[in-house]
């Protein structure tokens, strides 16, 4: 009897114990993890706050989104990222009820619902040669009339129907080569103007029928002085260009059919004017904006065609679009920046005198930089008075709500482009923090004990209840802002496109602190700074705790490969930039050295283009360090257009003019040329530096053991048929390859080459340990396979023999050198995967010891978390029980989806994943906030 | 989950004389019960080639793609909470506007561009629901078991016994007196 309810205990217990505890609840949501949505730097915005109900603005991005905001918080309504080469031309709302985007050089037009953000119709536009692209919108929202979309691009005109996106009629402007640049129709009329060049000498103007598109009148007249691009509109018969030489204003003037041109130098309108003027592109009524220097005139065309300046400004950061607000009369907004503020002003186009609006808001310009962008919006105060608010795009590609001389909301949306990212360790936890420090006075003390109070005693209304949460976050273990016993909590150190660096805690992804680098800002003599990378400079342990860890950050000025190089140390505790340097050499290569100084500091080695070594921090100690290591100091490089693999080593001190001790002259070791006509390099993939292997061996069944070759010098190469490089299915499986080397890169030695017929790119991989695993399309079976190669090292597989062991004839303590031949062996195996990948990454952990999981960041944004045992080479279809009592998983052709260990969320595809922090739910997302607890777990280990 | 069945459009506009447009539709329970924790068909998006090209989806689940060169293409359906097999569409150069499909996952030929999805996926873990058994299960259900089965069916088993084993049982026990820490030993019965 006993017996039998002790069987039945165990059984229960074995029942309830196999329910696996594998990821989250629904409920959990938000509890362990946190997500973030941007949208990236603003190229357009068009306001909807016509009607009642929620307000909004419609904004397009350089990230090639298009989103609705919540005018009043700055939220998301809705979000679609188009195709990375589908960049956004131009935006708009028709109808009041469809948000038109034109995309892809004018040639896809598609309407979505403004509410939900459903797509309503989608036209393709077929033109025939490339130009510029026009959108105009009828501005009135009567149906029956005027719900005619005018399109041109690709060298046509294309007049499509609001309501269904069917093309009425298309009409080809490009037979005698115009360009158009500007199209518009005037108010209540049934003519549609088209304006533009014929080359750069030429200009022409088209009258077309609105209804069919019957060319009505076409005029052209050559302009001898040649024109500089640009044609800007000042009325709908008077334009406004600049000469080639860009030191005259054109006015041309369309009078009775006959062109007529009339030129100003614009040294008569602005005194002591030298050098080159711009038009800005803002499309006022009778007025335009000439950029001069630093001054921005406005100059107004009288009626019989002379010009006339009306205004000067200073600081001029940004001109708004003209606005209608009433019958005849049209405000554009002006945003001066003057040392910690800026000035936001709303004027008349006819009447530059008066203001309408003046506002003054302080803004730190090294926490935002300057504003770049501002549209402006109306809406009428209670005592029938026309408010403005304006909204800004900043420097750091941040997006501002201005309203009333306040900041009603700002946006960081430049986390959306996030071009690399490192970590920092929190400070450690100092004892007898007081209780005043963390409840930072005692009213807020009180009144956060009386809404808990509030929520206990259920008379907390959502709002109270929101804040409840808040406060129980806040005070949560994981939001805090020091280091926790297993490291976990981390600052992620962010560098994205703008050159603002940002610290985001791991915990709730708040924003600690954020930088504008000084070094990637715009000046005299970096003119198109670019961030490059992110490394860590000083990670202070051990006997240099005191100091506050530090991280390096280097860009370029320009984007061609020889630009120079400038570089920062931000300290990253206190977000402040310790020094900055630059412009200097260029920067070709990065190479983190395994040696750091008394301080921690980190010893990098940067390659300039002419192939100099150049040794950072610029030390004594550090240049002493480095000599004593000079031997054992050797880096590859890939020349991926020539198909070049070379290995090179410092030779000596640079011989340069001025004498540089921290300049080294590097020699080429080896080099391995692949066969261009059939061999193209498309990937190339190392281990991570910091990546720690716990064990040396790897034990398999029968108590047998296998050394792994462990190297940190392997670099994994992927080549295709050059035919190949193109996309899915551009080749067919008999011309398409994929090979696969397996390389040291100190001596250059291939330790192993493998073949995938009939496979093409693109290849991603990940290596780590001693195997690597890449993804790659099989374009025979037209899908996509992930293989794993692993390689082991035979030559200490003797060492397996107990009795030499004991007699010490084992070869255990003989260094592994690069030089000895490695008697490597390598298995791999195949599989099929279902989804195209954007990136792979592995987890790690500080010791190494956790098993792997492989983090898949899919083409649909999700990031799936595979382990390791799904791509062991030692897969069989039937496992022996050995092998299943080892956790061998059994063979099958293709690698589970498990929707559980979905850490679904979305990024940007130029991230990747970095190192401790294979996980990155931040940068233009949406991510669902479903970590589930192995994702979480690996979120615990790692970051 | 219920499947709206299309007719099928694999109408193809050509625009020139090498590329067409492939167009096709997507099938699924989106509008029934698309709105909770599952996506919404305005998030779906189709996309070819690994990212070539992206589109969206029009109402009732229509998509296209304009200017698609003849040759063999991959068709991803990206829709949170489906799960979608990618197809396999090869456009024909000798046929003018020719499509044909099939799906990688399965290799199942379609005759029509009309995508379904194959599974649900589930994010989450789902919470057991209420039941008695759970309760049962838990240590504190088998506690209160265990103490059942004493409290009631050891009565029970005292009451089958045999009457006669019984009082002599009970004869034992008062002959014996108050027991002693001996009689209960082995061997006390002995003397």
């Amino acid at each position: 009897m006993a017996m039998a309810i002790r069987v039945f205990l165990l059984l229960i217990l074995f029942m309830s114990s196999s329910i696996p505890g594998f990821s989250l609840f629904e409920d959990q949501v938000g509890l362990m993890d946190w997500h973030q949505q941007y949208i990236g730097k603003v190229k357009h915005a068009v306001f909807h706050t016509q009607k009642a109900g929620r307000k909004r603005v419609v904004v397009s991005t350089e990230e090639n989104v298009v989103a609705s905001l919540d005018l009043r918080r700055g939220e998301i309504f809705w979000r679609h990222v188009l195709g990375s080469n589908d960049v956004i031309d131009e935006i708009d709302i028709a109808l009041g009820k469809y948000v038109i985007a034109l995309s892809s050089e004018g040639s896809i037009l598609r309407a979505w619902n403004l509410p939900d953000g459903q797509m309503i119709w989608e036209s393709f536009l077929p033109g025939s040669k490339p130009s510029k692209s026009l959108l105009s919108v009828p501005a009135s929202v009567k149906v029956e009339k005027d719900n005619v979309i005018l399109v041109y691009g690709g060298g046509c005109l294309h007049a499509i129907s609001s309501i269904d996106g069917e093309i009425l009629w298309k009409k080809e402007l490009t037979t005698e080569g115009m360009d158009a640049q500007l199209l518009f129709r005037p108010h209540g009329s049934d003519v549609i103007h088209a304006v533009g060049l014929h080359g750069l000498t030429q200009f022409g103007a088209y009258l077309l029928n609105a209804k069919n598109g019957e060319l009505l009148k076409h005029d052209s007249t050559a302009f001898p002085g040649g024109f500089s691009g640009e044609i800007s509109f000042v009325t709908s018969d008077t334009f406004v260009a600049l000469d080639a030489t860009r030191s005259t204003l054109v006015t041309i003037s369309i009078r009775g059919g006959k062109i007529s041109f009339q030129q100003t130098h614009v040294s008569d309108l602005v005194q002591d004017f030298s050098g080159m003027a711009v038009i800005l592109p803002t499309k006022l009524t009778g007025i335009f904006a000439v950029r001069m220097n630093r001054l921005i005139v406005f100059i107004k065309v009288t009626d019989d065609g002379r010009l006339e300046v009306v205004d000067k400004k200073d600081h001029v950061a940004a001109v708004s679009d003209a606005l209608p607000v009433s019958e005849g009369q049209q405000v554009f907004g002006l945003i001066q920046n003057e040392g910690g503020k800026i000035h936001l002003t709303a004027k008349i186009c006819n009447d530059m005198r008066a203001n309408l609006l003046e506002e003054s808001i302080e803004m730190d310009h090294h926490q935002r930089g300057l504003v770049h962008k501002v549209f402006i919006n109306n809406y009428i105060r209670t005592d029938r008075s026309h408010g403005f608010r304006a909204l800004i795009v900043m420097e750091d590609h941040s997006l501002l709500l201005l309203q009333q001389g306040e900041i009603v909301w700002n946006r960081e949306d430049g986390l959306a482009s996030i071009i690399d990212v490192s970590t920092s360790e929190l400070p450690v936890e100092k004892d007898g923090v007081s209780v005043a420090k963390v409840e930072h006075n005692l009213f807020e003390w009180l009144k956060g004990h009386l809404l808990k109070l509030k929520g206990t005693l259920m008379l907390a209304n959502p709002d109270d209840l929101a804040a409840i949460q808040r406060i129980r976050l806040k005070s949560s273990e994981k939001s805090k802002m020091t280091r926790d016993h297993n490291g976990f909590r981390k600052l992620l150190i962010v560098l994205t496109r703008a050159g603002k660096l940002f610290a985001l805690h791991t915990g709730d992804g708040r924003v600690v602190w954020s930088l504008l680098l000084h070094s990637l800002r715009k000046s005299a003599a970096c003119e198109d700074p670019t961030p490059l990378n992110v490394y860590q400079w000083q990670v202070p342990h051990h006997h240099a705790l005191d100091e506050n860890p530090s991280v390096l950050v280097l860009g370029k000025c320009g984007y061609s490969p020889d630009a120079l190089g400038v570089l920062s140390i931000v300290d990253t505790y206190a977000g402040k930039e310790l020094n900055y340097l630059g412009p200097l050499h260029s920067i070709a290569q990065v190479i983190p050295l395994p040696f750091t100084d008394s301080t921690e500091q980190r010893l990098h080695l940067l390659i300039d283009v002419n192939k100099r070594a150049h040794l950072y921090p610029r030390t004594p100690e550090a240049k002493d360090i480095f000599l004593r290591e000079l031997a054992n100091v050797y880096w590859y490089s890939v020349e991926a257009d020539n198909d070049i693999l070379r290995g090179h080593a410092v030779k000596s001190n640079c011989i340069l003019e001025v004498a540089d001790d921290y300049c080294f002259d590097t020699r080429d070791l080896w080099s391995i040329v692949f066969p261009s006509d059939s061999e193209k390099i498309i990937a190339t993939v190392t281990r991570k530096l910091n990546e720690v292997v716990h064990t040396q061996a790897k034990v398999i069944t029968e108590q047998d053991v296998m050394y792994k070759y462990i190297s940190k010098n392997l670099l994994f190469v992927a080549t295709v048929a050059p035919k190949a490089t193109g996309a899915i299915g551009s080749v067919t499986p008999e011309e398409s390859w994929l090979v696969v080397y397996l390389i040291d890169t100190v001596t250059g030695r291939i330790l192993h080459r493998v073949t995938h017929h009939g496979s093409q790119g693109p290849v991603h991989a990940v290596f780590s340990e001693n195997w690597v695993v890449y993804h790659y399309f099989n374009s025979r079976s037209h899908r996509y396979e992930m293989s794993v190669i692993e390689i082991y090292d035979q030559s200490r597989a003797d060492n397996k023999d107990v009795w030499k062991l004991v007699l010490g004839k084992h070869n255990l303590t003989s260094p592994v050198s690069s030089y000895s031949r490695p008697e490597v062996i390598t298995k791999s195996q195949s599989y099929f995967f279902t989804h195209s990948v954007k990136t792979i990454a592995v987890t790690s952990t500080a010791k190494g010891i956790t098993s792997k999981h492989l983090l898949i960041g899919t083409i649909g944004d999700q990031v799936l978390a595979l382990d390791k045992r799904f791509l062991d080479p030692r897969r069989t279809v039937n496992p022996s029980q050995a092998e299943k009592e080892e956790g061998m998983i059994p063979l099958t052709d293709s690698l589970p989806i498990i929707p559980q260990t979905c850490i679904l969320q979305v990024f940007d595809d130029k991230n990747k994943f970095n190192s401790p922090q294979s996980y990155l739910p931040l940068s233009i997302g949406h991510a669902w906030g479903v970590l589930n607890q192995e994702g979480m777990s690996f979120v615990l280990d790692l970051a | 989950m219920s499947f709206f069945f299309f007719p099928l459009f694999a109408k193809n506009h050509a625009v020139s004389i090498r590329n067409y447009g492939v167009c096709g539709c997507l099938i699924s329970g989106f509008g029934v019960k698309g709105f909770g924790l599952a996506g919404k068909i305005s998030d779906a998006k189709v996309i070819l080639n690994g990212g070539q090209r992206v589109t969206f989806l029009g109402p009732g689940g229509y998509f296209s793609f304009h200017n698609v060169p003849a040759g063999t293409h991959l068709i991803e359906v990206v829709a949170i909470g489906y799960f979608f097999s990618p197809v396999r569409v090869d456009v024909s150069a000798r046929n003018p506007g020719k499509v044909q499909a099939a799906l990688t996952e399965n290799r199942r030929a379609l005759n029509e561009l009309v995508l379904e999805p194959l599974r649900e996926e589930q994010y989450y873990e789902i919470r057991e629901p209420f039941s008695i058994m759970s309760l049962v299960k838990s240590p504190m259900g088998l506690m209160v078991g265990f103490m059942l089965i004493v409290m009631f069916l050891m009565p029970k088993l005292v009451e089958n016994m045999d009457p006669e084993e019984m009082r002599r049982a009970r004869e034992e026990m008062t002959g014996q007196g108050v027991p002693s820490l001996a009689s209960l030993l082995p061997g006390a019965q002995r003397n």
